[in-house]
């Protein structure tokens, strides 16, 4: 009896919702692809650092926090939002060149896991500086972006949401343009290749990790001014970093359109599971579901959706 | 050579300032008093205010009366960051400071309070965690050194389904009501369920339990099924960012804001910043005024502040969480003063103190001389019961403050208590404790 009910819960009860009621899981599908435009938002700093340098940059989420803290402590002071986000921009760049100058220079040629261990420092730094220079309160962050929900053939959306889903969407489409068209990102990728190739044919190691750091950090402002915008800038942004990782293991570490189909995946599977199957565990299940489903998909393809396949000889 | 020699000085010159920094000089006749607090990581802007409440309250206690009955109070803060583990390091790293030990511990997070309630009466630390914890330590039969006055998470509960109850027009309109309970997925959160399936079973409303995962960044499913199962009141046990993110999530679903009510840790001035005008309507259960125009607080700024508002409003003066910190502190402080008058005034242990905790009987006349009429309720604790019943009030949000829009509340506690003492025998009985006859 127990297992008929097991089953039902699993393979019956979620389909006869999902028919019954059509337009409200057409609502959490959106629901899903806007949320995952946001988790692809902060996946998309992590690959462009490890596309770049092969670096796993655990400091992505301290990143998002630091400029959102740099972007609202400067409109605390007093400046015009525009000059704010100027500002913050100068100095996530300032921070990509002290990154670059303190710990990266330092770090060449040495094993992945000594420069994954530097950025977990860097977290912590990160952290506890911007707090120390902004403070810990909870900031209120008011772009002037519209935020009124309104519905559409019975679908209740919000312009907030679709504002940061245009935006992630362009950003991307940017990235990718920089990546393939231009002369800096063709270094990229070369210096992603291999570090000692990319230097021996004249590109500058140097000047490639302070732009693509200095990129990070852009992306992580948009990112911190998205999710920001919803909370409050406060210390748990730098914890969207974890909504990233499954992101990262189903689209790829390499792969900036990963980034992208992995976040609305992710967004969409999480969202189904924690409203459809629910009643199976409990709830509360979409922050390790999204784990699962990442795990699922490495099972037929390791290298995650777009990722780069590598085989090595041992 | 001669730069490790320099680097050593530096180190042992650091080590020894930072040992006179941070280490209190702790006299016979003075009372230390720990402070478990969590100034940074992701619930740091709840423990600001909360840490600041004490220590001003304290310091006021010290420098307009020279202490209770002369006795200096002494603190040490500690860094928890909220997390369980660290809280439990705390502990034990301030229970044996001063010179009579911790005089009670404040541990300000239900995960710290359920790690050291077998702790407490081994140390004979006594614990006081007000309005948080385990809720069954209100039998003080069992839990000897454990009290949660003035009111518990199932009080709390059951007074929230009062308030509805009046809201409809009595106790017989709940039935088919539904009623939502949006709670952090943590022994915290799920404190209330209990309590809301018991009721819902006694008045029929049907009861939806939706749990949000730490820390609450992303809650868009759970709305969801809010909008879809449409509920007449949804009641949240939420903290830190998963208040204000739900707070924002129901605004933006166009949930009616004043059928949504906070428990009292999701009732704060932090909870409300980011939704903005959004948040207007939203209510929260408390147990004091969120208000600061009281003589007590007069007092803090004339004493602590030197009349200086503005750097008291740097330091949370006012806030929410504030003024309940200024209520938990004022308890601890008339414990002392209670056990004093027994034990005489001096610095007293954590026995003694546990005395004065289960023998506090703050009158209304005792809140007026402490400047706190109207500020709270009067609480008297007992051998047996440590929690008191104490009842709520309902704040709700204008846009930019809080105000009080309903009578004080009581909670249902025909319900409430056999619930207690059932959960209180069971601890006994898996703990091997014998109850206490009071």
């Amino acid at each position: 009896m127990e297992i008929i009910s097991f089953l039902n819960l699993v393979f019956v009860n979620p389909l006869v919702e999902i028919f019954s009621y059509p337009i409200f899981f057409a609502e959490v599908v959106i629901s899903g692809l806007l949320t995952g435009v946001m988790y692809s938002l902060v996946a998309l700093g992590f690959v462009l650092i490890f596309k770049a340098s092969g670096v796993f940059n655990f400091a992505q989420g301290a990143m998002v926090l630091f400029a959102a803290l740099n972007l609202v402590g400067f409109i605390e002071q007093g400046f015009p939002i525009w000059l704010a986000l100027l500002l913050t921009i100068i100095v996530m760049i300032i921070l990509a060149f002290l990154i670059e100058r303190f710990m990266l220079r330092h770090l060449i040629n040495q094993e992945d896991i000594i420069l994954f261990m530097a950025t977990i420092g860097l977290t912590f730094l990160l952290q506890g500086f911007g707090e120390t220079l902004w403070g810990s309160n909870v900031k209120p962050l008011d772009l002037g972006i519209p935020n009124q929900s309104f519905e559409v053939a019975g679908l209740l959306l919000n312009e907030f949401d679709l504002f940061a889903a245009g935006s992630g969407a362009i950003l991307v489409g940017v990235l990718a343009v920089f990546f393939h068209y231009t002369r800096i990102g063709r270094a990229l990728r070369a210096v992603a290749d291999d570090h000692q190739a990319a230097m021996a044919v004249g590109i500058p190691l140097k000047t490639i990790w302070i732009i693509v750091w200095s990129v990070a950090g852009f992306v992580g402002l948009v990112a911190g001014i998205m999710w920001g915008a919803k909370s409050g800038v406060q210390f748990s942004l730098s914890l969207i970093a974890l909504k990233a990782l499954p992101v990262l293991i189903l689209g790829g570490f390499t792969s900036v359109p990963g980034a992208i189909v992995g976040g609305l995946i992710i967004g969409v599977g999480e969202k189904i599971a924690e409203i459809y199957w629910r009643p199976l565990v409990g709830g509360a299940i979409e922050n390790w579901f999204a784990y699962v489903l990442a795990l699922a998909f490495l099972l037929f393809r390791p290298q995650g959706l777009f990722g780069e396949r590598i085989i090595e000889r041992v | 050579m001669l730069r490790n020699l320099i680097l050593m000085l530096l180190g042992a010159v650091i080590g020894i300032t930072g040992v006179v920094a941070t280490t209190p000089v702790v006299e016979a006749d003075e009372q230390f008093i720990p402070m478990l607090v969590y100034r940074t990581g992701p619930y740091a802007p709840s423990g600001i205010p909360v840490a600041n409440g004490f220590r001003d309250y304290y310091t006021m206690i010290n420098n307009r009366d020279g202490g209770i009955n002369g006795v200096k109070i002494t603190f040490e803060e500690c860094e928890t960051e909220y997390n369980t583990k660290l809280g439990v390091e705390c502990y034990e790293k301030l229970k044996n400071k001063g010179s009579t030990g911790a005089s009670l511990v404040n541990p300000f997070s239900t995960g710290i309070t359920y790690q050291l309630i077998p702790k407490a009466s081994v140390d004979e630390v006594p614990i006081l965690s007000m309005g948080y914890g385990r809720t069954a330590a209100a039998d003080g039969r069992v839990f000897k050194w454990v009290f949660n006055f003035p009111t518990t998470y199932w009080s709390q509960a059951s007074a929230f389904i009062r308030y509805v109850a009046q809201q409809e027009g009595g106790e017989k309109n709940l039935k088919g009501k539904k009623i939502a309970h949006v709670y952090h997925n943590s022994a915290y959160g799920k404190e209330a369920n209990p309590t809301l399936q018991a009721l819902s079973k006694k008045y029929g409303y049907e009861l939806v339990l939706l749990a949000v995962d730490h820390p609450g960044q992303e809650q868009k499913a759970t709305w969801l099924q809010i909008r879809r199962a449409k509920p007449d009141w949804v009641f949240m046990s939420g903290w830190g960012v998963m208040n204000q993110v739900a707070i924002k999530e129901a605004a933006s679903i166009r949930y009616p804001m004043d059928h949504f009510v906070g428990n009292w840790w999701s009732g704060s001035d932090a909870d409300v910043v980011p939704a903005a005008a959004g948040a207007k309507g939203y209510k929260s259960a408390t147990f004091h005024s969120p208000t600061s125009d009281y003589p007590v607080h007069s007092d803090i700024i004339k004493h602590v502040y030197g009349g200086d508002m503005s750097k008291a409003k740097k330091n949370s003066f006012g806030e929410v969480l504030y003024n309940r910190t200024i209520v938990n502190a004022m308890f601890a402080v008339e414990a002392i003063r209670t056990a004093q008058a027994k034990y005489g005034n001096r610095a007293l242990t954590g026995a003694e103190v546990r005395w004065g905790l289960e023998n506090l009987n703050i009158t209304e006349n005792r809140l007026k001389e402490m400047g706190m009429e109207g500020f709270t309720k009067p609480v008297k604790v007992s051998c047996s019961d440590h929690e008191t019943g104490g009842p709520i009030i309902i704040q709700q949000w204008d846009g930019s403050k809080w105000n009080i829009v309903s009578d004080w509340v009581s909670p249902i506690r025909e319900v409430v208590r056999p619930m207690v003492e059932k959960a209180a025998a069971a601890y006994a009985t898996e703990n091997g404790i014998k109850p206490r006859s009071c």
